[in-house]
């Protein structure tokens, strides 16, 4: 891929409502050509969302709780994970979903409303599906740094303000 | 009896030498709040986080002891791969290279140990306001020859030439420019340095921002044929590395210059601070990738920053390098003084006005974009507003 359209991925993969007059800018494009770009990613689902980062925990009532699983599966002839991978991820409480190298196959990030909630989840849904051998759920904590970005306020400008 | 204390306690160098002319507008800014500041000379990022980790390791295992006069020998054999590595440049560490308290301080040791007395010294104005200074410190004579918006604040050959007089010892040169951004290709420097060589001078090429240059790659005017053996070049880790704080430098020269140098270093400084010596090694081993995503980061500031002046008319040359824009504010019929200073008072937008800069900078002023997009939009919805009322 021509390297502008890898400056302007990385760009929105890290600002996501950047506009476009300052995208087009910052690249060496114009506005026309910059929205034609982005445009042409979605199309080809190499963009495919764009999302937020968001602290829940600093908003009332909305608390969740979240897990990340390890999944044993024996996987099936002609399909590899896939076939099993699709049967999860398609449960809405699965944020993630991920084939590993190591000790187990498929890693599941779960998102749910109670701790009971992901249970139920792991026992009555996961644990029953054929190709699932065995799970190891791990319940987050508390969330430090996500998708690139810290959690915590963020180191000060120390500079001062008018330096040769 | 004339006292010694009273009235003339000061030495008469240090009364002439002016105070630098950032000062005072530094203390008018500083008694502000909620200035967007265009005015800082350097990064907005804070050191890697690797580099500063490799210096709270370095404090854990002890490491506060002295290093050898010239520095560590580990940091100079880097220094030495670096400088190959990035500029085709090569210097044995251990006798032509020297850590030092940053770039500023190899500015000043280089100046004693080549400036006789009423020797003169070529500066390449605007310029880093420590330049002349500098030269009158260390006895010199400093010969301003300013470089202008017509040349892209290149130095042209004949400008060079028609500064030169019989007592000419060396010039110093700083590209990629603090303040003007501009940069010099090979081919240019290749016609000053035959003009260097034809009256035997020195160059001290300040080259500080040579890892920020964003149109073509920094050509070293030690790299030229010849100009090797009468070339000091400066550079240190503050600005590529974001590590300004640190207050290390490097200097790469002959090994009878470094010789001279090291003498003073070591009467005045012993050696650079040993921790930061040690994050330097990491930064350079395992730093690159984090310099090369800054000045990807750069670039694409300084396509914004000069593509919103272009929009709101405000007429700035494409700067090359470093992270200042340096646009021309002539049309208002303000000085730069009078131009910076309203719009400080006026729009809370700090940035610095060229003619602190020297011959050349009146009818400028310097826009440092080494600050968020978002901070960069605001400061140019005011900077219209402000040119608009005028």
């Amino acid at each position: 891929m021509d390297s502008k359209k890898i400056e302007i991925l990385r760009l929105i993969e890290e600002q996501a409502r950047i506009s476009i007059e300052a995208l087009a800018k910052m690249v060496d494009l114009s506005a026309e050509e910059t929205s034609n770009i982005i445009k042409e990613l979605e199309d080809q689902k190499v963009i495919l969302g764009y999302s937020s980062v968001i602290d829940w925990s600093k908003v009332t009532d909305t608390e969740t709780v979240t897990a990340m699983i390890d999944v044993k599966v024996t996987p099936k002839r002609g399909v590899g994970f896939d076939d099993v991978a699709q049967r999860i991820y398609r449960f809405p409480e699965v944020r993630a979903l991920y084939l590993m190298s190591g000790a187990y196959d498929l890693s599941v990030v779960i998102e749910g409303k109670t701790m009971n909630e992901v249970a139920r989840f792991v026992s009555q849904k996961l644990s029953t599906l054929d190709s699932v051998l065995s799970t190891t759920t791990h319940f987050q904590l508390k969330k430090y740094k996500h998708d690139g970005v810290v959690f915590s306020d963020g180191e000060e400008d120390q500079r001062i303000v008018i330096t040769p | 009896m004339i006292s010694k204390t009273k009235g003339t306690r000061i030495a008469k160098i240090a009364n002439e030498i002016p105070p630098s002319g950032i000062r005072k507008f530094f203390d008018l800014a500083s008694t502000m709040d909620n200035i967007i500041s265009l005015g800082v000379g350097e990064p907005d990022f804070v050191t890697p986080w690797s580099v500063r980790e490799a210096c709270i390791s370095s404090l854990e295992r002890g490491y506060t002891a002295y290093t050898a006069n010239a520095g560590l020998l580990e940091l100079r054999v880097e220094i030495a791969k670096y400088m190959k590595k990035q500029f085709e440049l090569e210097y044995d560490p251990k006798n032509e290279i020297i850590v030092t308290v940053g770039a500023s301080e190899a500015l000043d040791i280089a100046l004693r140990a080549i400036v006789n007395p009423g020797d003169e010294v070529i500066v390449v104005e605007p310029t880093f306001v420590s330049y002349a200074p500098l030269v009158s410190l260390a006895g010199g004579k400093p010969v301003s020859v300013g470089t202008t918006v017509d040349t892209n604040f290149r130095l042209m050959p004949e400008q060079l030439q028609k500064a030169i007089t019989s007592k000419t010892k060396a010039i110093m040169l700083s590209f990629p420019n603090n303040p003007t951004g501009s940069t010099m290709t090979e081919a240019e420097l290749k016609a000053i340095a035959k003009i260097v060589e034809e009256h035997d001078l020195l160059v001290l090429s300040d080259e500080i921002y040579a890892e920020m240059t964003y149109d073509h790659k920094h050509a070293s005017i030690a790299k030229i044929e010849g100009m090797k053996d009468r070339t000091i070049v400066i550079s240190g880790f503050s600005k590529a590395f974001a590590m300004t704080g640190w207050r290390l430098g490097f200097v790469t020269a002959p090994s009878d210059i470094t010789n001279a140098m090291l003498k003073i270093h070591q009467y005045t400084m012993m050696c650079a601070s040993t921790m930061a010596q040690h994050a330097a090694i990491e930064a350079l081993q395992n730093g690159m990738e984090d310099v090369r995503k800054m000045i990807q980061s750069y670039k694409q500031r300084r396509n914004y920053f000069v593509k919103s002046f272009e929009e709101i008319g405000l007429s700035c040359h494409v700067p090359g390098g470093a992270f200042y824009a340096f646009p021309s504010i002539k049309n208002t019929g303000l000085t730069s003084q009078q131009f910076a200073e309203q719009l400080l008072l006026t729009e809370r937008v700090a940035v610095v006005p060229g003619d602190v800069f020297g011959s050349g900078g009146e009818g400028h002023i310097r826009c440092s974009y080494a600050t968020s997009i978002d901070n960069l939009k605001e400061a140019v919805v005011r900077i219209d507003r402000f040119i608009k009322k005028l």
